[in-house]
């Protein structure tokens, strides 16, 4: 029931809702919960395992009885829903249910990061004191609450403070908090965890606060006929449920977070009508809702007494006020109405031992319980804080602080306003790296007097009774309760309930300690108690103090139970925040992926890379089409998209050196121009990744690596040249998104590569070497035993060349023919036919591992026992007795049908050729592949793993033109004859300037179209830089301690001098550094509100006295490894990896839309 | 999340560093020299330790530096460790490189 006046509510307006479909009305500063009360909603649902009727029972997130599905939430409190118009909730029957086919919630989440000096959790009278003394010293101060507006426990009271409501004191602080600009006020927002390092996640209801600051949710005013990226938005308008999930990192943590009242453990004490005594007080005070209107208050402490002077002063019929620390009355069962409704209570006081317990019946809708206080330490535990039991409080208390934290208030049960102001004066001082005293603060003067504590017409606490659950008395009579009239309860210790949320009551409590549990972890797990979604806030310490009774303990002998994150539950849509879909995952994409999509190619994932896994034409299966690719590789001109191997420079005097010690055979030794194909293994001697290594200067080499694996070989090459070998002259550079790679494979490779590459002289290049042709790095080596060129260009002409190479009757093939064509050559791919276990000798590789070489990483391994024993699985090909049967990967060999001695397993398996790992097997044996999967049983014989071509005949083209299986002349279509005089042509068509694409050339539109005055977004294009290592340069941005990225073209152009028409790579050979130009894509973000775009993905402190104008670092942005460059107040400049620019793009483009 | 204090960098987030186990274990100066106890001693053997661990970390997305602290096990206080200047033995001359 409404009261007339009083609240904090706003009668003026009307906010529709509805609840199980009925529509109810409610106003502006209602919870769900108190504008169901005004309603005269008792009942808000059933309980989950006995279906009993349950109310409203606290006020505040702690709530465990009112769950709701609240719109597109499957379970909310209603206690903790600000109320809204048009709000749709449903009671909860039982267990809760997720429904599959709901479409996703439409409410857009995001996250941001966030550093301060001072983190103060909670904006009652103590955190709003540490906030002050915090902010007021200068500090960057958080400060955070649940609530929509501060003040916290004074909103629900009814103290004066300096004579005045205590209400006008917090709203004078937060008044004083909003002039201070380094503090940030940030309400409905709720600290659910506390982890390592003063690291705090806390959930803001960040629509809701847009709208009450006045702004639309999720986002600005959109540019009309702006794109919008694809990505569903909220439908608008006020209260979307769009949550931030932030990220705090502070110097010191305030904890604030005030307490929790508690229940007493009597029979019935679950009715709807019994409530906290605390809540009932908030209802009537801070809410203008009486829960109720003839009372009885049944209280171990003073706040009881004060809900039921604010209860009578707000119109309420309190009858009697039973506390047992006057004359040991309690209260032993309630009684009901026929919904089960609370309908009066049953009050005993003591009797002499054996006497029966005299009982009375009082009347009453609302019984308001107050069995104590237990401070909210949820978060200072999840710290790792250790807790304390204080006699006195009788409660658990924080004791020893185990990061830069301090607990103020009630929350370390400092009870009374004026106590929990100076304790959080002190707290914030100290945060704040200041002391502060009471004598200060009283004494007047400076800024003492700022930080006063006003006077308070609170009297002082007493102590509270120690009563955690009221035994079942001895009665006269029947003993079932029925002289107390219908519905009576006198059911004892099975109906005295714990844990509302879990049904859990003391005779659940009884078994398990009966059953011999001790600890209360196992009376926990076998009971449930506290593992509810409320994590037993108001139960978790009354079943420590029942536990503690039937053990004959002291609740500080039995402890608690392990507080976890989060505190209060978060949703799984919050936590992904914007990652959902197309941003899920970082995607990295090569030159010419836009191409493979328009012709039609299906991908897979490698990695964090979409790579064309073939490119079928018209109807084509993925055999049919593979056939088609593999017999051009074979037979004609084929091509493969190969930019996303990794790539590496290795500069210095020692680079020879260094990849003697990583490769298990010889570099040093390799001429320029040459290269060779390198193993490396891991200290255990097995085989951690191969590639090809190129010669290109005395003093520098280029080396591959498996597409896989690029960032793991380069990590671990640092680690040894700087934890190792740091004496070597040697850097490292990775080159992979700066070179865009076609592999141009076949016989009639040669006409193909000679068109496309004038400036190469073809009959002067052999196998295994290297010849470079205007800006393009070519390599003459192969993956498939055919004749081929691996092509590299700067990123920017990759779409150019690529097309240049298909136009010129290259078939082009993905990964699966790519996979299939070296399977035939019996070529192991690291990861497939090694996993971790397996050596170069294991792979029939003995050949590369050098036996001359002294020393090589893992080379020490090669004679561990186990590594050389004999029967060690080699690889081996196998070949199906049914031709037309394509074995299964991972298919385990027997030597017979239903053997079950492992021989090994199938690593590669395609149509007509297999490889496996196998131990004891020789060429001609017959072994059978057992599927375990389902695909049965498949007879096969053991071959050689070379299948094609085992003397090399072809690597230098097709030996005997004409001669290839019938049909298959026709693969190399357009090819055409060798064209002798082609290399006397003119520069080709894909290297011309205006056939260069800069890596966000495709959202030039979208970036014009999303710009606004908070923050316009455009691309720096073909910006010449260059990465140099060393301690001497004089300009450019110092990436690390001896990395710099400096501006300007490798010839020493200065910025956008040589951006448009000289040759970049032209240089490659020794110079200042490497040419990385089409490695990093620049995006320029400028406008007021860029740093909070930024600071959505970006872990670092961007404070702008931290990240000054001119600042640059690497990081994260999005989950993208970038650097950050502020080159003026409000812009900034972000590089990233180019083939990673378009995923950084819609996510900056997705950040736009949230500002 | 950790912050890890990058002696270049400053502290960071633990996401942008790859973890690179116990420091002060140095490539044996001649591994032939050694038995196969010792020599897998040195490849899979670590301390495992309740407490303080000098330990490697590696800034992979800042500015891929190899560095050392210690760390707690239990309460993950931190603080800087010595420099990783590696044993500077070349693995093909035995004890023969200078300390870096
Ligand atoms: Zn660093």
């Amino acid at each position: 029931m409404r009261r007339e006046t009083g609240g904090r509510i706003d009668r003026s307006r009307v906010l529709r809702f509805s609840f199980d479909g009925r529509e109810l009305a409610g106003h502006p500063g209602d919870t769900l919960a108190s504008a169901l009360l005004a309603c005269g909603i008792r009942i808000v649902g059933r309980s989950v395992d006995l279906g009993r009727p349950r109310g409203i029972f606290t006020a505040g997130a702690e709530e465990p009885n009112a769950l709701l599905r609240v719109g597109d939430e499957p379970m909310a409190a209603a206690t903790a829903v600000e109320l809204r118009d048009g709000l749709q909730a449903w009671s909860l029957r039982g267990r809760g249910r997720l429904d599959p086919s709901a479409p996703p919630a439409g409410a857009r989440h995001d996250k941001a990061y966030l550093h301060c000096d001072v983190l103060v959790v909670g904006a009652g009278p103590a955190g709003l004191a540490a906030a002050l003394a915090a902010g007021e010293a200068g500090a960057r101060v958080v400060l955070l609450d649940d609530q929509p507006e501060p003040g916290g426990d004074l909103l629900g009271g009814r103290t004066l403070l300096d004579g005045a409501p205590a209400a006008e004191w917090a709203a004078a602080v937060t008044a004083r908090l909003a002039a201070l600009p380094e503090v940030r006020v940030l309400p409905r927002t709720t600290a659910t965890g506390y982890h390592d390092h003063n690291y705090v996640i806390a959930v803001e209801e960040r629509d809701a606060n847009r709208a009450a600051a006045g702004r639309g949710s999720g986002g600005r005013g959109r540019v009309p006929g702006g794109g919008d990226g694809g990505r569903r938005r909220g439908t608008g308008g006020a209260g979307d449920g769009g949550r931030r999930l932030w990220h705090f990192r502070a110097g010191r943590v305030v904890l604030a977070t005030g307490a929790h009242e508690r229940s007493v453990a009597f029979p019935g004490n679950d009715r709807p009508g019994v409530m906290l005594a605390s809540a009932a007080r908030t209802y009537a005070n801070r809410y203008g809702v009486l829960p109720g209107r003839r009372a009885v208050v049944f209280t171990c402490t003073d706040s009881g007494h004060e809900a039921a002077r604010d209860l009578a002063a707000a119109g309420v019929e309190v009858v009697e006020v039973v506390d047992p620390r006057e004359a040991g009355a309690v209260v032993t069962g309630t009684l009901a109405d026929s919904e089960g409704v609370l309908a009066g209570v049953v009050i005993a006081a003591p009797a002499p031992p054996g006497d029966p317990v005299p009982e009375r019946v009082v009347a009453c809708d609302l019984l308001a319980v107050s069995g104590g206080w237990n401070p909210a330490v949820h978060l200072f535990s999840q710290s790792q804080g250790r807790l304390r039991f204080d006699e006195t409080l009788q409660a658990f208390v924080p004791d020893r602080s185990a990061q830069a934290e301090r607990s103020a208030g009630a929350c370390r049960g400092v009870y009374g306003t004026a106590a929990a102001v100076a304790d959080g004066f002190e707290a914030g001082s100290w945060a704040a790296g200041e002391t502060w005293t009471r004598a200060r603060g009283e004494a007047g003067g400076g800024r003492g007097e700022a930080l006063r504590v006003p006077r308070c017409d609170e009297p002082d606490p007493l102590p509270p009774a120690a009563l955690w659950a009221v035994p079942a008395p001895a009665r006269s009579g029947s003993g079932d309760g029925t002289a107390h009239g219908p519905g009576a309860v006198a059911g004892g210790a099975a109906e005295a309930f714990v844990d509302l949320q879990r049904d859990v009551t003391v005779a659940d409590v009884e078994r398990a300690t009966g059953a011999g549990m001790r600890s209360v972890e196992h009376v926990k797990r076998y009971t449930t108690a506290g593992t509810g979604a409320d994590q037993g806030k108001t139960s978790g310490a009354t079943a420590v103090g029942v536990v503690a009774g039937l053990l004959g303990a002291a609740p500080g002998q039995v402890g608690t139970t392990t507080f976890r994150p989060p505190y209060t539950p978060v949703a799984f849509g919050v936590l992904a925040g914007r990652e959902r879909g197309a941003l899920s995952d970082p995607v990295r994409v090569t030159a010419m992926h836009g191409l493979h999509v328009a012709r039609g190619a299906v991908f897979e994932d490698v990695g964090q890379w979409k790579r064309p896994r073939h490119f079928p034409l018209g109807g084509e299966s993925m055999a049919e089409a593979v056939e088609r690719e593999r017999r051009a590789a074979r037979t004609g001109a084929a091509a493969m998209d190969a930019s996303t191997l990794g790539k590496i420079e290795i500069i210095g005097r020692d680079a020879g050196e260094f990849l003697d010690r990583i490769y298990t055979n010889t570099f040093s030794t390799l001429p320029v121009g040459s290269c060779r194909y390198g193993m490396m293994c891991g200290a255990d001697g097995m085989v951690l990744d191969d590639g090809v290594a190129t010669r290109l200067a005395p003093d520098r080499y280029l080396a591959t690596t498996t597409t896989g694996n690029a960032a793991a070989v380069l990590d671990r090459l640092e680690e040894w040249r700087q934890t190792e070998w740091p004496h070597l002259d040697v850097s490292l550079t990775s080159v992979t998104d700066h070179w865009a790679v076609v592999a141009v494979v076949g016989p009639r490779s040669g006409p193909v590569a000679r068109a496309l590459l004038p400036g190469v002289d073809f009959g002067d290049f052999p196998f295994m070497t290297y010849r470079e042709s205007g800006p393009a790095r070519v390599f003459r080596i192969s993956f498939s035993g055919e004749l081929a060129y691996e092509i590299n260009v700067p990123r920017w002409y990759g779409a150019a060349l690529w097309e240049a190479a298909l136009e010129l009757g290259a078939v082009p093939y993905g990964t699966e023919t790519m996979h299939v064509l070296r399977a035939e050559k019996g070529f192991a791919i690291v990861g497939q036919e090694t996993d971790g276990t397996v050596t170069p000798q294991d792979l029939g590789m003995g050949w590369i591992v050098s036996a001359r070489k002294p020393d090589f990483v893992g080379r020490r391994s090669h004679t561990r026992p186990d590594t050389a024993r004999p029967g060690r699985r080699r690889l081996v090909g196998l070949v199906p007795d049914d031709p037309g049967e394509t074995l299964t990967e991972g298919a385990q060999l027997v030597a017979a049908p239903g053997g079950t001695r492992m021989l090994g397993h199938v690593t590669s398996a395609y149509p007509g050729v297999a490889l496996a790992m196998a131990a004891g097997v020789a060429t001609g044996d017959r072994l059978v592949a057992f599927d375990a999967s389902g695909g049965g049983q498949v007879p096969v014989t053991v071959v050689s793993p070379v299948f094609h071509d085992p003397e090399n005949t072809r690597r230098d083209g097709d030996p005997q033109p004409g001669s290839s299986r019938p049909g298959d002349a026709a693969a190399g279509r357009g090819a055409g004859p060798d064209p002798a005089g082609a290399a006397a042509g003119p520069a080709p068509d894909w290297a011309s300037d205006d056939r260069r694409v800069s890596p966000l050339a495709e959202f030039a539109g979208r970036f014009a179209a999303e710009g606004s005055p908070e923050a316009v977004i455009r691309e720096v294009p073909f910006l010449p830089v260059r990465e140099v290592r060393g301690e001497e340069q004089s300009e450019g941005l110092r990436l690390g301690p001896d990395w710099w990225l400096v501006a300007g073209g490798p010839a020493g152009g200065d910025d956008g001098a040589t951006a448009g028409g000289a040759d970049p790579a032209a240089a490659a050979g020794p110079g200042p550094g490497v040419d990385v130009s089409a490695q990093w894509a620049v995006v320029e973000l400028a406008g007021p509100g860029v740093r909070d775009v930024l600071m959505t993905g970006c872990p670092i402190d961007l404070h702008p006295e931290v990240f000054t104008t001119g600042s640059h670092t690497r990081t994260l942005l999005g989950r993208v490894p970038v650097v950050l460059h502020r080159v003026g107040p409000d812009v900034y400049r972000v590089l990233a990896g180019s083939s990673l620019a378009g995923y950084l793009a819609e996510w900056l483009l997705d950040a736009l839309e949230g500002l | 999340m950790q912050s890890i204090e990058c002696p270049w960098c400053g502290p960071r987030d633990e996401i942008e560093f790859r973890y690179g186990g116990q420091a002060g274990v140095a490539y044996p100066p001649d591994p032939a020299a050694l038995s196969d106890e010792e020599w897998a001693g040195y490849v899979f053997v670590r301390d495992n330790p309740r407490g303080w661990f000098h330990e490697r970390w590696f800034h992979a997305h800042g500015c891929r530096t190899w560095f050392s602290i210690r760390r707690h096990t239990v309460t993950h206080e931190t603080e800087p460790g010595p420099a990783l200047h590696g044993s500077g033995r070349a693995p093909s001359a035995p004890g023969a490189g200078e300390a870096g």
